[in-house]
């Protein structure tokens, strides 16, 4: 086995983990450990004593989707009752209250619904610029991808016309675990590892940027979570087009993969690691969604930053049975409690509106 | 690696800690108000892996809540209702009879039975439910009744506190649960509790459990209106008495669950607040053997990580829980024995099912690493 030892003081020193340093702190490193290096490198990127969160909504424009991922309890097939593709009316009337409720952006996301193509996706963008003001954090690589295709286009064209009609920034959903062999067990039908690292550099390099995510706890090894983060880190260098990197555990309930839910301390484990591995990905979110407040907020002592969004709405990890809620007066609260100051930011993450209780 | 600590007083306290000294009123605040969790963990762990290695406690158990009458009525409470209130109930013997053998298949270790104080129930009854539990659980502990109810029966007994005592242990009480501590605080009192017994008379109570043979744990309610000083003070009277004494086993602390109380105004306790306090109790009671996360009150995720924030102990698996939930808790009413378990390896501990007195049963071997890293 790699040596632990020799692992924990290249982390303590602030050097850069290689592969085989993470496996083995993943393997071997307690909790504490993982935590206390965790906030350490924290401290190090973001010395303000400040923690971030965005007020937002998720809105699913479709909850038709052909891929069909074996993790989803959110999706309905083409033909299914229950499908729907959002009307103008609802979309209005759903980025109104985010507004009205000091909203700034809204996660817009599918459904990968074979129907829709391009010009839905412009007039979309369009639609929402023409009436509001707010910034639009849409449509992951897997949906872009797939457009590209549908269009017989470049991934490239495809993110011009989209970015053209308004688009701001993507968000790094669909990316679950980066490694193809595990992605062929759970979202077969999905852009493959390659393809989401592709429509990512191209995005960055378009000036376009995201956050990337991994949701973890399914049927991946120890050895995947690593290659995941070194993928990430690997673009990040090459672009530094990642604002933030949000990890995840599979919620397993309603779903087609049989796995027992991953608990707190594996979640903690692995959040700590991604700060300490993913040295130029400036912020790191909790997941209040899937960890509920009190591990959200513990989270902030190991390697978060950041409480994400207050999320107005949440379709998807509420279509798994869990359904945390977290308002935003009680946010702040958390984030006092656990001796930072509360700021609400932008997308990129520049700081907008400071509470004070 | 050498330790780190964000928090510069931690070094201080650290080398207390690892000469074995005891931790004073201002260290105890000091933790407390820090804002370095991960080294306040670290602080605790040492104490507990001192005590108690990589080893996390459980036990099989079921609770009996014998009866929500109850002439105290705190204002922190949503269990307790008045004797002809919609909702009042108090089992019959029969009643505890067919409780426990609803789950006599189940290998249960350990039967933790409390109530209100009921003034329709004559002390008899209290001797009668033991001994109806010992006939049909002989081999499960019975650890029952509050400090708060002993005074009460006492009161009814016509008896001395010594001869009350005597009388529940010859029927068959064998340990103290450590509810009714609340905060041992006049203030607190006054203000949450008034019609029970303050925190002078629990002490007394526990002293004179303690003095009959009969172990018992301590808990401190905390996340209402209560200061750190004031939580702070009262863990070190608890420690005081167990200097005394050495009657107490475990200390547990219990998490305010504000809904469907009169306190319901009040937030709910945070991660940090409830690590914090276990991380705390670990460090400022020196002379306790166990620190219990009891999952029914902070919920699975924070107990499981409170392991590694000093405590050893998960309390139990049981089924029907009541008085938490009625207070809006959202935490499972039950946890098999095999996700107990699997939530110990999951952050590197190795379970142990223990029965009411820490001794192991079925031990298993495994070394405790987690089942997914």
């Amino acid at each position: 086995m790699h040596d632990l030892n020799r692992a924990l003081d290249k982390a303590a020193a602030g050097d850069r983990l290689d592969r085989n340093d993470a496996l083995s702190m993943l393997h071997q490193a307690d909790l504490l450990t993982l935590g206390e290096l965790a906030d350490a490198r924290r401290r190090a990127l973001n010395p303000d004593p400040v923690v971030t969160f965005v007020v937002d909504r998720n809105i699913n424009y479709t909850n038709i989707c052909m891929s069909g991922c074996r993790f989803c309890a959110f999706f309905r097939g083409v033909n299914h009752p229950d499908g729907y593709v959002i009307s103008e009316a609802d979309l209005h009337q759903k980025i109104q209250e985010t507004i009205d409720l000091g909203g700034t952006q809204i996660l817009l996301q599918g459904g990968i619904h074979p129907e829709l193509g391009l010009d839905y996706y412009t007039g979309l963008l369009e639609f929402i610029h023409a009436h509001f003001d707010i910034h639009v954090h849409g449509f992951s690589p897997p949906e872009i991808a797939f457009l590209a295709r549908k269009e017989n286009l470049t991934p490239e064209d495809t993110l011009r016309a989209l970015i053209d009609a308004g688009l701001n920034s993507i968000p790094g959903g669909g990316a679950e675990i980066l490694v193809d062999a595990v992605r062929q067990q759970v979202s077969p039908n999905k852009a493959t590892a390659e393809e989401w690292l592709a429509v990512m550099r191209t995005a960055h390099r378009l000036g376009l940027r995201s956050s990337a995510t991994m949701m973890f706890g399914h049927v991946e090894q120890p050895e995947d979570i690593i290659r995941h983060l070194m993928r990430i880190r690997e673009l990040q260098d090459e672009t530094g087009g990642f604002t933030a990197f949000i990890p995840w555990t599979f919620q397993p309930d309603n779903t087609r993969i049989p796995a027992v839910k991953r608990t707190a301390a594996e979640y903690l484990r692995v959040l700590a690691l991604s700060r300490i591995v993913l040295d130029n990905v400036d912020h790191l979110q909790a997941s209040w969604v899937t960890q509920g407040d009190k591990i959200a907020q513990v989270a902030l002592a190991f390697g978060a930053d950041d409480l994400g969004s207050t999320m107005i709405e949440e379709n998807v990890v509420a279509a798994a049975g869990v359904t945390f809620r977290l308002p935003q007066s009680e946010m702040e609260r958390l984030i006092q409690d656990a001796g930072y100051r509360a700021v609400q930011r932008d997308c990129f993450y520049n700081r907008l509106k400071e509470v004070f209780l | 690696m050498d330790t780190l600590f964000i928090d510069d007083n931690f070094h201080k306290i650290y080398e207390k800690v690892t000469a074995g000294k005891r931790l004073g009123f201002e260290d105890g605040l000091a933790l407390y108000q820090s804002t370095d969790l991960t080294g306040l963990g670290r602080l605790a762990d040492t104490v507990r892996r001192r005590r108690h290695g990589n080893t996390a406690f459980y036990v099989y158990n079921q609770h009996l809540n014998y009866t929500n009458v109850c002439l105290n009525r705190c204002r922190f409470c949503a269990y307790a209702r008045d004797r002809a209130e919609e909702g009042a109930f108090t089992l019959s013997l029969a009643d505890v009879r067919e409780r426990l053998l609803e789950r006599i298949e189940e290998p249960i270790r350990e039967l933790h039975i409390v109530g209100g104080l009921n003034p329709a129930l004559p002390f008899e009854y209290y001797p009668d439910l033991l001994r109806t539990v010992k006939e049909i659980r002989p081999q499960a502990a019975i650890k029952a009744f509050t400090a708060v109810e002993i005074d009460h029966m006492a009161g009814i007994s016509g008896l001395s506190l010594e001869a009350t005592i005597g009388a529940l242990k010859d029927a068959g009480l064998e340990m103290i649960p450590g509810g009714g501590a609340e905060v041992l605080d006049d203030r607190i009192r006054e203000a949450l509790f008034p019609r029970k017994i303050n925190g002078e008379r629990w002490l007394e109570v526990m002293a004179a459990l303690h003095r009959a043979g009969l172990t018992a744990n301590a808990t401190l309610l905390y996340g209402h209106i209560e200061t750190l000083e004031e939580r702070v003070r009262h863990l070190i009277r608890l420690r005081e008495l167990q200097d005394e004494t050495g009657g107490f086993s475990a200390f547990i602390p219990l998490a305010f669950h504000p809904g469907n109380t009169e306190l319901s105004h009040l937030p709910p306790t945070t991660g940090f607040d409830d690590l914090k306090t276990v991380a705390v109790a670990r460090l400022m009671l020196d002379n306790f053997d166990h620190i219990k996360a009891y999952w029914v009150m902070i919920g699975e995720k924070l107990a499981q990580v409170a392991l590694s924030f000093g405590a050893d102990d998960l309390d139990g698996t049981i089924v029907e829980e009541k008085i938490t939930h009625m207070a809006g808790a959202q935490s499972p009413k039950g946890l098999a024995r095999e996700e107990m378990e699997r939530m110990i390896r999951a952050a590197g501990f190795r379970p142990v099912e223990r029965d009411s007195f820490y001794r192991p049963v079925n031990e298993e071997k495994g070394e405790g690493i987690p089942a997914h890293a």
